[in-house]
This record gives structure tokens, C-alpha cells and sequence, in this order.
């Protein structure tokens, strides 16, 4: 078990390796720090000092790959790709635009995404499974069509529309809570409500209708026609047969999303006024703050290959029949 | 003088090939028969009706050209307006020109806002004015519902003869198709005893036309949908909003095809190093969250282009430039998992016994690839393909929202419900930007949707065997 998880770990290296070069040439290559410079401080009428300046106060004023003019091992270490790429192996994020550590707004911004990204996980899944569950025991009747119907309706409809309408119609029209915001402790609560509650209405849709064919797939296996053939009533098989086995592939999918949850969610997070990452990651775009979406990129990657360690390994723990190769 | 636009030349490209597309199937009955399994399914053609007036409109706004500008008789040269106008806009010029002062409700005659009005002699009052353009026409103002319900019913009729006429025609086709006679054609298209689902479509293309004339015939006397802040119709947005959607629909799927086809296929067949190095490469794509990258790439792009404005002459050249970016962008970062899809097929196919035969008769790889594999991968290419679509529809407004979609001075459902959302907070509200926004854009992705699991259905062969087992035991 411990070689399977270090071969994955390994698995993992050149893959952050590649992340890390796709980062470089995006943010240095497609464009020289000059061009960026030059973005920031307004196209039109910029001097080179000023430019000079900018790169000198975020040390892009450095060769991209090799540095002619140190010595010794700084030749290599004393470039933009190492300083600005390479540190991000060691989570060294550097400082944003405003001279904040990166790093250290990371850690105190990744609560209050989880704070919603949590709840709207576990809370969807409860709701997207029994949703699920309903049109599979109703299967080809009315009610399962029209599930469907209904499920792909509310997959046509906009995130931004459920953000749009549940603001206006809980916390203007009926003054349920507040409109936007965020509070440490117990607080927390009454501002994450309404983006949990969002959240998960805008899920179940896709969702919903995900489980749906799982369940459905599941219910044309053999195993289930033997538990019938056995005479077992219908619900039976349902909740005891496939539900069981139909786990599987539902909580191992979900595996890979939980390390995501950290970093948020754009949209609610900047709809709703709350101070985590993924507000973090819209100011920073909006304010072309490059060393900050350069540092989330390279985070989502980590996560999402986190993700997907855990997905093996989940998938070795739920499954018997597969076995650590 | 008339402007080729990059995206324009893509759009045509396009419909081209799948004209193209069309004209192919059609002579070849092995592949026309999952289309036929389309049009059979009710939701299906229901899905297609609600998509050709939004394809026609998107390809309208697809010609673009430059008005002259009127100049002193006697100038040889001859000047043209910077601004870039398509052929939409030509038949839409009464919306386009007909702008209010700020926001005006639909079917409003009067302004939605008080204004200091002067009485003459000096007397101020503050009032509602009447608008320049909204019911302009009425001398009496209580003339208006009598005048709306006139508009409307005119318009419905109108729909309903154009309607009356194409069914009739469609009857005649189908007579003289089967050798039979007029009335069992009709009897059996109203029965639902066609095989192609022909009451559905009709159904459907009658409410559509009727809905189009009577907008159409109100949108002559009234702003239908309203006036946005600064006085434009809000229909006209809506209507110009189509293209953007569509464009960034269909481009990006035109963009991930070849590489998606390309790699999954040669990462399936060759194996080896080949397929490491392109999982390898999905692999990495993948791991970095979508947005993000989009995001990253989007910023870097807008760098490229702010910083080089002597590249693009009008301001339309240049959003246009940033939108088919966007399409490349959009289309680099989702090939991933339809490559790992087709990857997945070819590694079952190559094992099979007439690949195994071809490769015994010495046929190259390359011939083996294009005669053998991609026919036998190509449901694939076109469920997902259908699939995506709505996907990337939605994607664009959130983008848009985040600030790394399409230019802010392109018209699309994003920047509408952009601008609009800080409006519904306003006192007193103004509701009916967002809510045209809303309509457009469901009625576009639901239609969308609908299509694509309607393909999906006829093209899945698993899909049938698992709708089989899937029914209730007897």
C-alpha cells in the first residue's frame, strides 16, 4: 500500500513539472515582463525608467533563463524561471501586487472557501443523490420523464441567474439575511446560508441527472435481476443492492473534488462579499495582478493532483476487486 | 465597403462543412440512420425548430460591412464610417436607430424616470415624459392597450398564414415523396403517424413564427423588451447577443476537434511512447483548474493586444480578435477530454479482427487511421460535440462576468447580464434587461441541450442496449 501511494506520489512529479513550465511561458514568454509593465502603468506615455522601476520592485528586472553576468550556481538560480517558477515547488508564492505574502493570504483566505464549498459539496450530494434515487424507483413512468425534463431545464439556466435571483429574492425582497459579507465563529453562519443554499440548487440539475444514469446503469446488472429472481421487493434491491454498489463511482468521483473545495468558487465568493480564495483570484484578475493568478494556477494543479491520488487510493480501499498495480 | 471579420470567415467555414456534411450523409445510408433516429425523436426536432431562427440570426450578423459616409458631391474617394455593421443590423436598422434617452419599460410610452420638463413661460414641472420612439405614434396614450392587442393579433396572423403556407407545402412534399394521397398525408402528419416526429415540429414552428411576426410586428411601435440605461432596445441587444453565444459554441469545438482527433487517435493505436507523451500532456492540461487557465491565458492575451493597438484599425477588429482568442483558448483547454474518450475506443478497436486484417495486408498506418478507426470513432466526435455546445453557451457569461471573456464593448449575454446586475438592485428596479437576458439565453441552452440528447440518444449504441435492460421488470 505505502510503494502503491509513493508511485503515485512520483506519478505526480513531472506532471507539476509540466504545470510549471505551461505557467512560465504563459506569464513570461507570450508577453516580456516590458509588456506587462507596460500594461499596468498605462500604454500610452510610459517612460522606460518607470518601466525599469515596475520590474525592479517585483524582480522580474532579471534574465528569463540564464544570467551571463553572475557566478557560479547563481548563473541558473538568479532568473526569473527560477526565482518567480521554481520556487513554487516549495509553496514560496512571493508577494502580490499590494506587498502582501501570497503564501500567508492563502492561508487565512482557504477557511472561509470552505466554509461554503464544503457545505454546498456534502449538502448537494445528499440532495443530488435522493433526487437520483426517486427517478431511478420511478423509472420509465411519468414522473422520472419529467425529472428529467426538469433536470435539464435547470441545467439551461446560468449560475449567475440562481446567484442573481436568490440575492434579490431572500435577502431584498424578504430581508432573510444578509445580502453580502463575511464573519469569523458561529456568525459565519448566517452568511453562508443563502450561498449554500444557491449553490446547491444550481447543482442538481447536472447532478441529479449524473446519479440518474449511474443508478440506471447499475440497475441493468446481473446481480440485480438474481436479488429480484430471489423475490425480493423492489425497494429492497434499490437501497440495499444498487445504492450500495452505486456508491462506488459516486464517492470515489467525489473524492477528486474534495482538495478543489479550498480554493472556492469564483462566482458566489465575489457575488457574496466573501473573503476567500475565490474572490482572491477574481480581484487579482480584475486588477491584473499577475504574480497572484500565477500562484492559484500552480495551487488548483497541486490540489487537483492531490485529487486524484486520493481517487486511486479510494478506489483501492472501496473496491476489492482492484488491486494496487 | 465590406469587412472580413476572422471570425466571420470561420462562421462560413463552417456552415460550409457541414453543408458539406449534410450533402454526404445523405447520400450514404449507413450514416444517415442515426440522423433519421434524430428527427423521430419529438424533443429532438422541437429542440432544432427553437435553433434555426438563433443559427439564422447568428449568420446574419455574420456579414459585416462598413457604411460610406455621405461625402461632398464631387469627392472621388470615398469615406467610410469607422463603425462595422452586418447585415443583422441592416434589417434591424429601426431598433438600432430608435434609442430613448435611459430606461423605459417594455411597451412604454412614457419615460421610466421624472424629468424636468419646460411648460414654456418659464414654468418647470417634474413629469414622465413621453419617449422619442416607444408609442410615439398613439395621439391618445389610453389608446395603448387597444393598440398592443391589434400589434399582436396582427402579427400572430401573419405568422400563422406564413405558417399555414410552409405546412402546406411540407404536405405536398411528403405526398408526392410517398405516392400517396393529400388528405392521408395530412390525416397522418395531425395523428402523429409519421415516423419523422413531423406534428412535433409543426407544433413548434407555429408558435415560433407566431411569436417572431408578433414581436416583429410590435417591435415596429414599441421597445419590446425595454430600453437599457443609455436608450438602446433592449430586443436589439438580445438579438446581437446571439452571435457572440453561438460563435463561441461552435468555434471552440471547431478549435479542439483536430487535436482532439489527432493525439486521442494515435494515442490509442500507436501505444508506446506516443500514447505516454499525450497522456502525459492531457494529463497536465487537465490538472490545472479550467477557469484558472482560462483565465491566466485570457490576461496574457489582453496584454498582447493592449500593448500593440497599431495591429487592429476599428474597435470591432480588435474585440473580434480577442473573441476568437477566447475560442482558441476555450478550445486548448477542453480537447482534453475528448481526446482521452477517443484514446479509450481506439485501444478497444485496434484489437478487433479488421484492423488486425488490414494490418496483415500491409495497409500503412496512416491509411488504417483515416479508413478504419475515425468512421468507427466518429458518434463519439459527434455526441460530445453536441454535447459541449450549451457547456461552452454558459461558460461565456460567467467568463464574461469574471472579466476574462469576450472585449466589453461586444454584445453577449455576459456583458448584458453584467451591466444588468447592479440594475435589479436599483430603486425603483429595472427588471427587464436581466429578464430578456434570461430568455434569450434559456430558451438557446435548453434547446441546445435538448438537441444534444436527442444525438446522443441516436448515436449511443449503448444507450439503447441500456434502455433496454433499464425498463421496469415486467
Amino acid at each position: 500500500m505505502i510503494a502503491y501511494i509513493v508511485r503515485r506520489l512520483l506519478y505526480a512529479i513531472p506532471i507539476l513539472i509540466g504545470v510549471n513550465l505551461i505557467t512560465f511561458a504563459l506569464f513570461f514568454v507570450v508577453n516580456t515582463p516590458d509588456d506587462m509593465a507596460r500594461m499596468q502603468l498605462g500604454v500610452k506615455r510610459v517612460t522606460q525608467e518607470a518601466i525599469d522601476n515596475w520590474k525592479a520592485e517585483r524582480g522580474y528586472d532579471k534574465p528569463l533563463l540564464y544570467n551571463a553576468r553572475a557566478r557560479g550556481s547563481e548563473r541558473l538560480s538568479d532568473t526569473i524561471f527560477f526565482q518567480k517558477s521554481v520556487r513554487l515547488f516549495v509553496l514560496d508564492f512571493g508577494q502580490a501586487d499590494d506587498r502582501r505574502d501570497i503564501a500567508h493570504e492563502i492561508r487565512t483566505r482557504m477557511w472561509p472557501s470552505l466554509a461554503v464549498a464544503l457545505p454546498v459539496f456534502l449538502v448537494g450530494m445528499a440532495v443530488n443523490i435522493t433526487f437520483a434515487l426517486l427517478m431511478a424507483f420511478f423509472r420509465a413512468t411519468y414522473i422520472d420523464f419529467w425529472g428529467v425534463v426538469l433536470c435539464v431545464a435547470l441545467m439551461s439556466i446560468s449560475t449567475l441567474f440562481y446567484i442573481i435571483s436568490g440575492q434579490f429574492l431572500v435577502s431584498k425582497l424578504w430581508r432573510l439575511v444578509p445580502i453580502s459579507g463575511y464573519d469569523g465563529g458561529l456568525d459565519a453562519v448566517r452568511f453562508v446560508i443563502l450561498p449554500v443554499i444557491i449553490g446547491v440548487a444550481s447543482g442538481i440539475g447536472s447532478g441529479a441527472r449524473w446519479y440518474r444514469t449511474i443508478f440506471l446503469e447499475e440497475i441493468g446488472k446481473d446481480y440485480v435481476r438474481t436479488a429480484r429472481a430471489k423475490g425480493l421487493a423492489e425497494t429492497t434491491v434499490l437501497f440495499r443492492h444498487v445504492l450500495k454498489n452505486a456508491m462506488i463511482p459516486i464517492l470515489t468521483g467525489a473524492v477528486a473534488a474534495i482538495p478543489l473545495l479550498f480554493l472556492g468558487s469564483l462566482l458566489t465568493e465575489s457575488f457574496f462579499g466573501i473573503p476567500g480564495l475565490g474572490s482572491y483570484t477574481i480581484d487579482a484578475i480584475g486588477s491584473q495582478d499577475f504574480a497572484v493568478v500565477r500562484s492559484m494556477v500552480f495551487l488548483g494543479s497541486v490540489l487537483y493532483i492531490v485529487g486524484l491520488i486520493l481517487t486511486d487510493i479510494s478506489y483501492t480501499l472501496a473496491d476489492p476487486r482492484v488491486r494496487f498495480e | 465597403m465590406i469587412v472580413v471579420l476572422w471570425t466571420d470567415v470561420l462562421v462560413w467555414l463552417l456552415a460550409a462543412a457541414l453543408a458539406g456534411y449534410a450533402w454526404y450523409v445523405h447520400r450514404r445510408e449507413h450514416l444517415a440512420a442515426p440522423w433519421r433516429r434524430v428527427s423521430q425523436s419529438a424533443s429532438g426536432m422541437v429542440a432544432l425548430v427553437v435553433l434555426v431562427p438563433y443559427i439564422l440570426v447568428g449568420l446574419a450578423d455574420s456579414l459585416h460591412f462598413r457604411p460610406r459616409l455621405e461625402t461632398e458631391p464631387g469627392a472621388n474617394v470615398a469615406v467610410h464610417s469607422v463603425e462595422v455593421l452586418s447585415v443583422l443590423d441592416l434589417g434591424l436598422a429601426p431598433l438600432r436607430r430608435n434609442t430613448e434617452r435611459t430606461y423605459s419599460e417594455p411597451f412604454a410610452a412614457r419615460a421610466y424616470a421624472r424629468e424636468t420638463v419646460e411648460l414654456g413661460s418659464g414654468r418647470v414641472a417634474r413629469e414622465f415624459p413621453r419617449l422619442r420612439f416607444g408609442g410615439a405614434h398613439l395621439a391618445d396614450e389610453g389608446e395603448r392597450g387597444r393598440d398592443i392587442a391589434a400589434r399582436l393579433a396582427r402579427g400572430a396572423g401573419l405568422g400563422l398564414v406564413a405558417w399555414l403556407a410552409g405546412t402546406l407545402a411540407l404536405v405536398a412534399a411528403l405526398a408526392r415523396g410517398a405516392d400517396a394521397a393529400y388528405a392521408d398525408t395530412w390525416r397522418a402528419l395531425w395523428r402523429g403517424r409519421t415516423r419523422a416526429a413531423w406534428r412535433a415540429l409543426l407544433v413548434t414552428a407555429a408558435l415560433v413564427l407566431a411569436a417572431a411576426f408578433a414581436t416583429a410586428s410590435l417591435a415596429s411601435g414599441y421597445h419590446v423588451l425595454g430600453t437599457d440605461k443609455v436608450g438602446i432596445d433592449v430586443l436589439y441587444l438580445a438579438l446581437k447577443s446571439v452571435r457572440t453565444g453561438l460563435i463561441i459554441g461552435a468555434l471552440t469545438t471547431l478549435v479542439m476537434l483536430p487535436f482532439a482527433l489527432l493525439l486521442g487517435i494515435m494515442a490509442g493505436y500507436f501505444k508506446g511512447w506516443v500514447d505516454d507523451t499525450i497522456q502525459y500532456l492531457y494529463t497536465t492540461l487537465n490538472s490545472i483548474p479550467g477557469v484558472l487557465l482560462i483565465a491566466a491565458a485570457v490576461l496574457m492575451m489582453q496584454v498582447y493586444i493592449d500593448t500593440r493597438p497599431e495591429l487592429f484599425p476599428t474597435s470591432a477588429q480588435r474585440a473580434d480578435l480577442r473573441l476568437l482568442f477566447l475560442c482558441i483558448i476555450l478550445g486548448l483547454t477542453n480537447w482534453t477530454g475528448l481526446a482521452r474518450l477517443l484514446r479509450g475506443e481506439t485501444l478497444k478497436l485496434r484489437e478487433l479482427e479488421f484492423i488486425q486484417a488490414a494490418q496483415a495486408f500491409g495497409v500503412g498506418p496512416a491509411r488504417i487511421l483515416t479508413r478504419h478507426v475515425l468512421p468507427n470513432v466518429m458518434h463519439l466526435v459527434i455526441i460530445s460535440l453536441a454535447m459541449d455546445f450549451s457547456g461552452l453557451v454558459l461558460a461565456e457569461a460567467v467568463l464574461s462576468y469574471v472579466g476574462v471573456g469576450v472585449d466589453p464593448s461586444m454584445i453577449s449575454f455576459g456583458t448584458m447580464i453584467n451591466a444588468a446586475r447592479l440594475e435589479i438592485a436599483r430603486e425603483p428596479m429595472v427588471w427587464w434587461v436581466l429578464a430578456a437576458a434570461f430568455i434569450f439565453m434559456f430558451a438557446l441552452v435548453l434547446a441546445a441541450n435538448l438537441f444534444a440528447d436527442a444525438v446522443r440518444d441516436a448515436f449511443d449504441p449503448r444507450v439503447r442496449v441500456g434502455r433496454a435492460f433499464a425498463g421496469k421488470p415486467a
